[in-house]
């Protein structure tokens, strides 16, 4: 039952992520992009991080799309809607794709060391006080630290949009 | 249950799909979002390794990939903002002042 959820989940993330990149509008790329989170969100739930899930959703559905969709109201986008690609010869971009794309699926089919079929033991109901207490114990400075750089992004991004005045 | 390399996989597709936005696409807007998409793949390996290891590590690196790509998302968009502020076009290629 497990793989048919997430074969389900998997295509959806990844026609959702085509039409990303795909999509004519970037409208249409904000709201593929959203469903796609939603999509990994659920690929969470499969892999028991239901906290993580949750945030995922927070952060990213509630959060930095409703950013990007208020920037694409900001400005005018019409103008940029009419070519999709970069102009000019896309062979070395495709190419370095290529080779990365077949590097990384081929150091996956054929190491043997990532073809663990059983996750180790089931965790019980308290999983999140668990990642809690190592968050807050042994990861207490990265947490600060980490909270720091987004208040100096809130204050920088503040700074950047404003109006200049003098 | 789910071997771990379909994670995996799932995660390779998504990073090739994400980087080939930013590498092909015109407009800035898309070119963030790609690389949101990129940063999210990254994100499913950390929790599937996290999950078939038994470590809560995978997880709290999870959370602070999603810290830092908000402050992230939010000072580029605010560059973008300034950008368009003062020249009004949201081309990559247009965007060529530092290139010397």
């Amino acid at each position: 039952m497990g793989q048919g959820f997430f074969l389900l989940f998997a295509t959806g993330a990844v026609v959702t992520a085509l039409t990303v990149v795909l999509a004519r509008n970037p409208v249409h790329s904000a709201l593929a992009l959203m469903a796609c989170f939603l999509q990994i969100s659920a690929i969470f739930v499969l892999l028991e991080a239901p906290l993580l899930a949750v945030v995922q959703i927070f952060v990213y559905v509630g959060a930095i799309m409703v950013l990007f969709l208020f920037v694409i109201m900001m400005i005018d986008v019409r103008e940029a809607v009419l070519q999709r690609f970069v102009p000019g010869r896309n062979l070395p971009a495709l190419t370095l794709l290529f080779l990365l794309g077949i590097e990384m699926l081929a150091l996956l089919l054929w190491s043997g060391r990532f073809s663990a079929v059983a996750p180790s033991a089931q965790h019980g109901g308290d999983q999140v006080r668990q990642l809690s207490t190592t968050l807050f114990a042994d990861y207490l400075l990265p947490f600060e630290v980490a909270s720091i750089i987004l208040l100096a992004a809130l204050v920088g991004a503040i700074v950047l949009a404003r109006k200049e005045t003098r | 249950m789910v071997p771990l390399w379909w994670y995996l996989s799932l995660a390779v597709v998504l990073f090739g799909i994400g980087s080939a936005g930013v590498l092909l696409r015109r407009n800035i807007l898309v070119v963030l979002m790609s690389l949101e998409l990129m940063l999210n793949s990254v994100n499913i390996n950390f929790i599937a390794f996290g999950r078939y290891y038994d470590d809560f590590r995978g997880q709290i690196f999870a959370i602070f990939v999603i810290a830092i790509t908000a402050a992230e998302v939010a000072v580029a968009l605010g560059i973008l903002v300034a950008l368009v502020r003062n020249k009004p076009t949201l081309k990559i290629d247009d965007v060529t002042t530092m290139k010397g």
